[in-house]
């Protein structure tokens, strides 16, 4: 089961004079449990793109397969399709609006329709899933910290139960252990419960040390696809879009020209750190 | 010169439930003491929560202090009548590009400070087009804002700042929501703004990669100064920076994880190429 796009265009204000090509034939294979990277600079088309995945965007021609079944057919349910392709949007604090937290948790499950123990069982699940104590349950979510309102938003859309979760920008304007905090658990949750993630970025950093693809918008188009090594190697070509790769891989790459005998695919620090006192041995 | 200095400064909020009861005090800044001296580049960093904000707001007589006092060239932001001085010396530009930019079109935005100013248009116009040739964005002034990327519309708030002829400007957080491209530019053009028209530059920031440019960084954790130094000396502590939740560049990481695995690099690297001079270095020792 996966999410399938197929010759996917969008063009907002078409036949106006601001007619824009937001996505341009987009053809992608989504499968499930995937951890995936969706990396561009701003206008490049990809949150345009994540609106698609759960039919908030219709494109303006194309398909989009969600478990074998076009999500724009006339009988398709979209509202089963929204609970289950769950996005959380940039900023996603912006959002909260009841009176205590568990209260906002529980209105996406509310929603749904299900009965008022089982949405309180999923509200909990969802608030435990994102590593939130107890004694924040009944505060009003407006005197938490940045990162613990980013949670509770976040929870708020896992308690749907969404097989894919769709995080924008999850870690913007947060610290630097608030964003390795975020990063670790949605990670852990993933591993946890097996569900797609997709991750829309700009730190190359963040995303490398976490997924197995990464997919770079550029124009509205797929630039590159492929797992994070072999898109890392394209990093003047990341250069000129303005993106960049992770600073060691630049580290690797003057290393090999200093003469080292070291491989330049190299992602992580661990790694960096291995490869470099390897080559110091001799 | 001094152009910022803040003795003893305490700043405290109380909090309130809904009725209006209190509920507490909160110590957001907690005795500082500090100089900052006309034409510094100066980074504060610090975690969510750790001050940092609330400090920088006090230098624009956005917060007065609690207790203690803060200088802005020399005159006491609490009292009233140093207000409109302190606030066209000491501009500041916030996180949002979006909820600064009031003008419909780029030049009239900047013209606005000027204007309120008191300012004959003629010199308004001539302060415009200084302003945003300064930030590079003079051939964009007669766009529409919402035309423009985020990193462009930063900038104009910063011209907006600059057309105000402030002696300093505070940035909290101005590339938190930016991508890389954007980034760049504002820091490209906070960091001429310093050389060129020598203004004072106070940037807050999480990103540890645009604090390398500063002379001096301040860390602050829970409303105190925990930290002071340059770069280097900030770098050196990478254990102490994660401490206190935060972070250094991949290249200071790496250098300081081969420190500890013996070998001889010095600490606080700041640049790829820094440490590849070492790293080179040590090979040639060892005979290669």
């Amino acid at each position: 089961m996966s999410i399938i796009l197929d010759h996917v265009n969008h063009i907002y204000e078409a036949g106006t004079a601001m007619e824009f090509a937001a996505l341009k034939d987009i053809n992608l294979v989504i499968p499930d449990g995937q951890f995936i990277g969706l990396i561009g600079h701003t206008g490049s088309g990809k949150s345009t793109l994540v609106q698609h995945l759960n039919g908030l965007l219709a494109p303006t021609s194309g398909n989009i397969y969600y478990n074998g079944a076009d999500i724009h057919d006339s009988d398709y349910n979209k509202k089963e399709l929204r609970s289950k392709v769950g996005l959380v949007f940039q900023y996603p604090e912006h959002q909260l609006f009841e009176i205590d937290v568990f209260s906002d948790v529980c209105f996406g499950p509310k929603n749904l329709g299900l009965d008022k123990k089982e949405v309180e069982l999923r509200a909990y699940a969802a608030l435990k899933q994102v590593g939130l104590e107890d004694e924040y349950f009944y505060q009003s979510p407006f005197d938490l910290s940045g990162g613990q309102k980013r949670r509770v938003a976040i929870a708020g859309v896992l308690a749907m139960q969404p097989e894919v979760l769709i995080l924008d920008e999850p870690t913007a304007g947060l610290d630097p252990k608030g964003r390795d905090e975020i990063l670790d658990q949605i990670a852990n949750l993933r591993k946890e419960t097996g569900m797609t993630v997709i991750l829309v970025s700009h730190s190359m950093e963040d995303v490398a040390k976490y997924v197995d693809r990464i997919i770079v918008m550029n124009k509205g188009q797929v630039m590159l696809d492929n797992e994070p090594r072999e898109v890392f190697r394209h990093y003047k070509e990341l250069e000129e879009v303005g993106l960049a790769a992770p600073q060691v891989t630049y580290i690797m790459q003057e290393l090999k020209r200093n003469g080292f005998p070291v491989d330049t695919d190299i992602i992580t620090i661990e790694e960096a750190k291995k490869a470099i006192l390897d080559a110091l041995k001799i | 010169m001094a152009i910022v200095e803040t003795k003893n400064l305490i700043f405290e909020y109380i909090r309130r439930d809904e009725e209006g009861n209190v509920e507490g005090i909160t110590r957001a800044v907690d005795d500082v003491n500090l100089t900052i001296n006309q034409g510094d580049f100066i980074a504060i960093l610090g975690h969510n929560g750790s001050g940092k904000s609330t400090l920088a707001k006090h230098i624009n007589a956005i917060h007065y202090p609690t207790e203690g006092t803060v200088w802005v060239d020399g005159k006491d932001t609490s009292e009233d009548a140093n207000l409109w001085d302190i606030r066209q010396e000491a501009g500041m530009v916030f996180q949002n590009p979006d909820n600064q930019i009031i003008g419909q079109v780029v030049e009239e935005d900047v013209g606005f400070g000027p204007e309120n100013l008191g300012i004959p248009t003629e010199e308004i116009w001539q302060r415009v087009e200084e302003s945003l040739k300064a930030v590079g964005m003079y051939e964009f002034r007669k766009y529409s804002p919402n035309k423009l990327s985020g990193g462009q519309k930063q900038r104009v708030s910063i011209a907006g700042v600059i057309a105000m002829h402030p002696k300093c400007i505070v940035l909290d957080e101005p590339t938190a929501m930016l991508d890389p491209n954007g980034r760049k530019e504002v820091i490209r053009a906070v960091r001429a703004l310093n050389d060129v028209e020598e203004i004072t530059i106070i940037l807050i920031t999480h990103y540890m990669e645009e604090i390398i440019y500063a002379n001096k960084v301040f860390v602050m954790d829970k409303g105190k100064i925990a930290m002071e130094g340059t770069p280097k000396e900030i770098f050196s502590q990478v254990d102490k920076l994660k401490s206190l939740r935060l972070d250094v560049p991949q290249v200071t990481l790496l250098a300081h994880e081969l420190r500890k695995s013996g070998l001889s690099i010095p600490a606080g690297i700041l640049t790829y190429k820094e440490l590849v001079a070492s790293l080179t270095a040590i090979r040639r020792r060892k005979g290669h």
